[in-house]
C-alpha cells in the first residue's frame, strides 16, 4: 500500500483540487492529533485555573487581604504631670516640623538650599537629611527641621511656591514649663534605645519617649498609655492608598503630684545659689509639698538630645546638678540625729528624761577623749537641756549606755537609713551602722564608733528626704511614707489620708519630750537656733540643728584654738543641716534642709529652714484646694 | 479586491475581541486610565491590523520566495542581538531599531515557520521518508534554537524547537524517525540544565518550591496565584482587583496580565478568555487542514502552533505550572514587538486561508 501511494505521488503538476496527496491525509490526521493535544492542554489549564480560583479561592483571598492591608500602631499622647493644684509641670506640645517629600520636587538639592536660606540648617541637620534621603523611598517624607516657631512657619508658607515638596507636619514633644524648678522630681524623657524597644513594641513607634529620670521614669508605664491603630490599604511598595479603619489610642494617665509648684518656687528662691537641698512634707500623710535640689538642669534639653559638651559639664560639676540631692545625696546627720538617739535611750528603759549627765566639755572612754562642741562644757544636763544645747557629751554617754543596735533599730523605725517609698528612681538608702554590719565588712566595731554615732557622725549617712520623714514621724507619731503621687486621672490616692498611716508605736510622752527639746532649741534662751524663730503670731516652730564634718579635725588643730571651719576650702567645710516642724502645738509641716559645706547648721541652715517653713505655713497647701494668690508668698522677703 | 472578502472576517473578529480584552485590561492595569498602556496598545493594534490584512493579500508564492530572505534576516538579527542587544533581566533580548524594540526571537519563529513550510512544500511524502532530506530543515531549526538559547532565553528556545517539531511531525515524518529523535532527549535536557544561567536555575527551583523564597524569586509566582485565587468565581470587579491595582502583581501589564483578568473578572472571565484563545488556535488549525496546498497547510499549522505555545507557556507560567519565563500573552499583554509579530503571523495565517485553493508549483519529486 505504501508503494502504491508513492507511485501515485509521482505524477507531476496535478491540479491541486484533484491531487491525491498522501501527505495531506497524514497532515490531516496528525494536525487533528495536534488539536487534540492543544485542546487537552488548554483544558488542563482551565481545570487548574478552576482549582486555584474556586477550590483554593478563600485561601488566596485571605492572602490578598493580608497583602493589601497594613496595620500601623499610633503613638498615644503621653500623660500630663500636674502639681497638686493642677498646674501643668510636664505637658505635650505640638511640634511643628518641616518635611520634604522627595518625589514631589524635581530638584531636591535646590529645594533644600532655598529652604536653608529661610531657616538655617546646620551641618548636623544636613548630614542627617542626606542620610535619610539615601535610605528611604521617595514617597517617605524626610524631616528637614523640627521645633519650628510660628514665625518660621509663616516664612515657609509664604515661600511655598519656591519650595515644592516641602510640607509642614505636626508631632508632639514633651515640654516642661517650669524647667529647672522641678527637673529633679519630674525627670525627663528621651527617645527609647534598642533595649527598651525589645521589651515593648509600643516604644518602637515613632515619636514615643521613655522616662529617663524622676516621675517620668518611675511612672513611665502609666504615662505611656495604650497604642491606637490605623489600618491602611497599601500597595506593593508600601505606599498608602487609603485609610480603612482607625482606632485612637488611650492617652497616658494624668498624674497629679503632691508638689505645690508655688511653694517649690519659694523654696528655690530662698536657697538662692547655695548648693543645697530642702524637703517640705505634710507630717500627717507624708505628702512631699516641695523638694528642691540645687543646682538644677534644664530637662527639655534631653528631648532633642544633649550635646556632648553639655553632658561633660554636668558630670564634671562638683555641685552635681544632675543628682537629686534630696533623695540621692547622703550626709552624716550630725546633731539632727540626736533626737533619734534620745528616743532609742528612752525606749530602752535605761535612761529616763530626767537622768542627768555632767558635761565638762569632753568624755574620756578607754583612753580616748571625745570632745563636746563647747570647749567649756554644759555642766549637768538632762534630756531637755541636752537637746536644747545640743550637748555632745550627754549623747556620747547615753549612746555608750544603750549600745549601737538599739540606736539603729529606733533610727530605722523613724525613717533613717532605710529605703523609703518615694516614687523616684536612683534613690539612696544611707546607712545606720551596727556592729553586725561592721563585722560583715571584716572590721571590728569599737566602742568609740558607738560614741561618735551618738552625735550623728562616723559611718552614719542619711538623705534629706529621710530627715524630713524622720521629723514628720516625730511630730505625729505616725509611720508616714514620703510620696509624690497625689492622684491619677483625678482619683486621689488613699495615701492622702492620715488614717492610712499606722502608728510608730512610740510612747507619746517620749515623743513629747523630743518635741519639747526641739521647741527649746528654737524658742528658749540659749537654744542653738534662735535664728529659726518664726514671726507669725501664735505659731511656734520646733527644730534641731546639725553640722556634719566631712573631714577629721585633728586634736592638735582643735586644741590650738585657731580652728575655724569657715576658713576651710569650700569642699572641706562641714555640711549645715536643720530639721523642723510647725506649728509646735499641732504639727502639720516638716522641713529638712541640708546646705552642702554650709558650715554651722544654726547659722546657715536654720534661717533658711525658718523662711521655708514660714512660706509653707502662709500658703498652707495641705488645707487649700486652690493655690493662694502670689501676694501671700511675697510679703516675707524682708525676713531674709 | 474581491480577495478581501475571502478573508475570514469571523476570525478577524475573534482577533479583535482578544485585542479588545487586552485594551480593557490594560486600561485597568494603569489604574483606570488609557495611558500609559491601553491607548498606545490600541494604536499599535490598528497598525497591526492593517499589516495583517496587507499580508493576507500577498500571494503565497511571493511568501515562498521571501521566506529564505526572512529566515536569513532573522538569523542576522539573532546574532546581532547577542552582540548589541539590550539587557533585560539578565538576558539579551531586544534590539533597538529606529526607536522600535525588536525581539529577534519572536520574528525568528515566524521566519522559521515560513522557511520550513517552503522546504517541506517541495517535499512529497516519499522524500519525507528519506532522512537525508530532513537534515537541512533540522539545521534550520537548530541554528535559531542555539542562538536563542545563547541569549539566553530558554522559554523561547523551547517554543522554537516545539514549532519546528510540530512542522516535522505534520509534514509527514516517519514514526521511526520520531522515536529515534526522542530517545536522546533526556540526556540533552540534563546537558542543557548544566548550561543554564543561575537566574534560570533559580526560576526552576523556586517554581518547585515557591514558598521558600516568598519575597525573592518566588514572589512572582505567589503574588500571581494570590491574584488568581482572590478572583474567585465572579471576580473582584473591573478596576477593583486589589493585587493588580495595588501593584502587588509583578509585570501585570505584560507577562502577568492574565492574572489581572482572572482577579477582576473571576473564573468566568478568565475561562472566557481561555475559550477565546482555544477558538483562535482551533480556527487556525482548521484553516490548516482545509488548505489545499502543502505550503499553506504548514504555514497555517506553524502559526497556530506558535500562537498555541504562546498561550500555553504564558498561562502555565501565571498559574505556577512552569517556571516564570518572560513570555507574553499574545495581543493582550502590553508590548509593541510581540503585538506586531503576532499580527504578522495572523496575516500569514489569513493569507493561507485566502489562497487556500491556489495551485502552487509544489514539486512532488523532481528527482524521483
Amino acid at each position: 500500500m505504501w508503494l502504491k501511494r508513492r507511485k501515485r505521488d509521482n505524477r507531476r503538476l496535478m491540479p491541486i483540487r484533484d491531487q491525491k496527496d498522501p501527505a495531506r491525509g497524514v497532515f490531516t490526521r496528525r494536525a487533528l492529533l495536534c488539536m487534540a493535544v492543544q485542546a487537552g492542554a488548554m483544558g488542563e489549564l482551565a481545570r487548574r485555573l478552576y482549582h486555584i480560583q474556586i477550590n483554593d479561592g478563600d485561601h488566596y483571598a485571605r492572602m490578598a487581604a493580608n497583602n493589601r492591608v497594613s496595620k500601623r500602631l499610633l503613638a498615644p499622647p503621653r500623660g500630663r504631670i500636674v502639681d497638686r493644684y493642677g498646674i501643668a509641670l510636664a505637658n505635650n506640645k505640638e511640634n511643628w516640623r518641616a518635611l520634604l517629600m522627595p518625589e514631589e520636587t524635581t530638584d531636591v538639592t535646590g529645594t533644600i538650599e532655598r529652604f536653608s536660606t529661610l531657616i538655617p540648617l546646620d551641618e548636623r541637620d544636613r548630614n542627617r537629611i542626606a542620610r535619610e534621603m539615601r535610605h528611604q523611598r521617595r514617597f517617605v517624607p524626610v524631616m528637614l527641621r523640627d521645633f519650628l516657631s510660628w514665625d518660621e512657619m509663616a516664612r515657609i508658607e509664604l515661600n511655598a511656591p519656591s519650595l515644592p515638596g516641602v510640607l509642614i507636619d505636626v508631632g508632639t514633644r514633651r515640654v516642661y514649663p517650669e524647667g529647672e524648678l522641678l527637673a529633679h522630681i519630674i525627670g525627663y524623657v528621651a527617645p527609647p534605645n534598642e533595649n527598651d524597644v525589645a521589651h515593648s513594641t509600643l516604644l518602637a513607634l515613632p515619636g514615643m519617649r521613655v522616662g529617663r529620670a524622676g516621675i517620668e521614669q518611675n511612672q513611665d508605664e502609666k504615662l505611656r498609655g495604650t497604642a491606637g491603630s490605623v489600618e491602611m490599604e497599601v500597595n506593593a511598595v508600601g505606599r498608602v492608598i487609603s485609610e480603612l479603619n482607625r482606632e485612637e489610642g488611650v492617652p497616658g494617665e494624668e498624674i497629679s503630684l503632691t508638689i505645690d509648684r508655688g511653694l517649690q518656687q519659694r523654696v528655690l528662691n530662698h536657697i538662692g545659689d547655695q548648693t543645697a537641698s530642702a524637703v517640705v512634707m505634710d507630717c500627717h500623710n507624708g505628702e512631699v509639698l516641695a523638694m528642691v535640689s540645687t543646682p538644677s538642669f534644664d530637662p527639655s534639653l534631653f528631648d532633642s538630645g544633649v550635646s556632648h559638651a553639655q553632658w561633660i559639664e554636668w558630670t564634671n560639676n562638683q555641685h552635681t546638678p544632675l543628682i537629686n540631692k534630696a533623695v540621692a545625696g547622703v550626709y552624716p546627720p550630725g546633731s539632727t540625729f540626736k533626737p533619734a538617739v534620745a528616743m532609742a535611750a528612752l525606749e530602752s528603759g535605761l535612761v529616763s528624761p530626767t537622768d542627768r549627765v555632767f558635761c565638762p566639755g569632753h568624755l574620756d572612754v578607754g583612753g580616748t577623749r571625745f570632745h563636746c562642741w563647747s570647749r567649756w562644757g554644759h555642766g549637768s544636763v538632762d534630756l531637755h537641756l541636752a537637746l536644747k544645747y545640743s550637748c555632745d557629751v550627754y549623747f556620747y554617754e547615753i549612746a555608750r549606755r544603750i549600745g549601737m543596735d538599739r540606736i539603729a533599730e529606733t533610727a530605722h523605725r523613724m525613717g533613717l537609713g532605710v529605703p523609703l517609698d518615694i516614687e523616684l528612681p536612683h534613690t539612696r538608702t544611707g546607712l545606720i551602722p551596727t556592729p553586725a554590719w561592721r563585722q560583715a565588712h571584716h572590721h571590728h566595731w569599737n566602742g568609740g564608733d558607738t560614741i561618735v554615732s551618738g552625735i550623728g557622725q562616723g559611718f552614719i549617712q542619711v538623705t534629706p528626704l529621710q530627715l524630713a520623714t524622720y521629723t514628720a514621724r516625730m511630730a505625729t507619731g505616725r509611720a508616714v511614707q514620703p510620696h509624690l503621687m497625689r492622684a491619677i486621672n483625678g482619683e486621689v490616692s488613699p495615701m492622702a489620708n492620715a488614717e492610712h498611716w499606722p502608728s510608730l508605736n512610740m510612747p507619746e510622752k517620749y515623743l513629747e519630750a523630743l518635741r519639747a527639746g526641739m521647741f527649746a532649741v528654737v524658742n528658749e534662751p540659749h537654744g542653738t537656733a534662735p535664728k529659726a524663730q518664726l514671726d507669725l503670731p501664735g505659731i511656734a516652730m520646733a527644730g534641731k540643728t546639725g553640722s556634719a564634718q566631712v573631714r577629721h579635725v585633728s586634736r592638735a588643730l582643735r586644741e590650738s584654738g585657731h580652728f575655724n571651719s569657715a576658713n576651710l576650702p569650700w569642699e572641706y567645710r562641714p555640711h549645715a543641716l536643720f530639721i523642723c516642724f510647725a506649728p509646735y502645738d499641732a504639727p502639720r509641716y516638716a522641713v529638712s534642709v541640708v546646705i552642702e559645706h554650709g558650715n554651722a547648721g544654726a547659722d546657715a541652715a536654720a534661717p533658711l529652714a525658718r523662711n521655708i517653713m514660714r512660706d509653707t505655713l502662709l500658703r498652707d497647701p495641705s488645707n487649700h484646694t486652690t493655690p493662694p494668690p502670689e501676694s501671700v508668698a511675697t510679703v516675707d522677703d524682708s525676713f531674709e | 479586491m474581491a480577495k478581501l472578502w475571502r478573508i475570514s472576517w469571523l476570525y478577524v473578529l475573534l482577533i479583535c475581541a482578544l485585542a479588545g480584552i487586552g485594551y480593557v485590561t490594560l486600561y485597568s492595569a494603569a489604574g483606570g486610565v488609557p495611558y500609559p498602556f491601553a491607548a498606545p496598545q490600541a494604536a499599535r493594534f490598528a497598525v497591526g491590523l492593517v499589516l495583517m490584512v496587507t499580508i493576507a493579500m500577498l500571494p503565497p508564492h511571493l511568501l515562498m520566495r521571501a521566506s529564505w530572505g526572512m529566515y536569513a534576516l532573522s538569523l542576522v538579527l539573532l546574532v546581532a542581538v547577542l552582540h548589541m542587544g539590550h539587557v533585560g533581566k539578565g538576558a539579551e533580548r531586544w534590539l533597538m531599531i529606529g526607536g522600535l524594540q525588536v525581539q529577534p526571537s519572536e520574528f525568528a519563529k515566524i521566519a522559521l515557520v515560513a522557511v520550513l513550510a517552503t522546504w517541506f512544500s517541495r517535499m512529497d511524502y516519499a522524500r519525507m521518508g528519506n532522512p537525508l532530506w530532513l537534515i537541512p530543515p533540522a539545521f534550520m531549526v537548530l541554528v535559531p534554537v542555539g542562538l536563542v538559547l545563547k541569549e539566553p532565553n530558554l522559554g523561547t528556545a523551547v517554543i522554537i524547537g516545539g514549532i519546528g517539531a510540530s512542522l516535522f511531525f505534520t509534514a509527514g515524518m516517519r514514526l521511526w524517525q520520531i522515536i529515534l529523535l526522542i530517545l536522546p532527549v533526556p540526556s540533552l535536557v540534563q546537558f542543557a540544565y548544566g548550561h543554564l544561567h543561575d537566574y534560570q536555575k533559580a526560576r526552576i527551583t523556586t517554581f518547585l518550591h515557591p514558598e521558600n523564597d516568598p519575597l525573592g524569586a518566588g514572589y512572582n509566582i505567589i503574588q500571581s496565584k494570590i491574584a488568581l485565587g482572590s478572583g474567585g468565581m465572579w471576580g473582584q470587579g473591573y478596576l477593583h482587583g486589589s493585587q493588580g491595582q495595588l501593584n502587588f502583581l509583578p509585570e501585570k501589564q505584560t507577562d502577568f496580565i492574565f492574572t489581572m483578568i482572572a482577579e477582576e473578572w473571576g473564573f468566568i472571565g478568565a475561562a472566557a478568555v481561555i475559550a477565546l484563545l482555544v477558538l483562535l488556535i482551533m480556527g487556525g488549525m482548521i484553516m490548516a487542514i482545509r488548505c489545499r496546498n502543502r505550503f499553506g497547510r504548514l504555514i497555517a499549522l506553524g502559526i497556530s502552533m506558535n500562537f498555541f505555545f504562546y498561550c500555553l507557556v504564558n498561562l502555565s507560567m501565571v498559574m505556577g505550572a512552569i517556571p516564570v519565563g518572560g513570555v507574553p500573552l499574545p495581543l493582550v499583554s502590553y508590548g509593541g514587538s510581540a503585538m506586531l509579530n503576532v499580527m504578522l503571523g495572523f496575516g500569514l495565517l489569513l493569507s493561507t486561508w485566502v489562497h487556500r485553493d491556489t495551485r502552487l508549483d509544489e514539486s512532488s519529486g523532481h528527482t524521483a
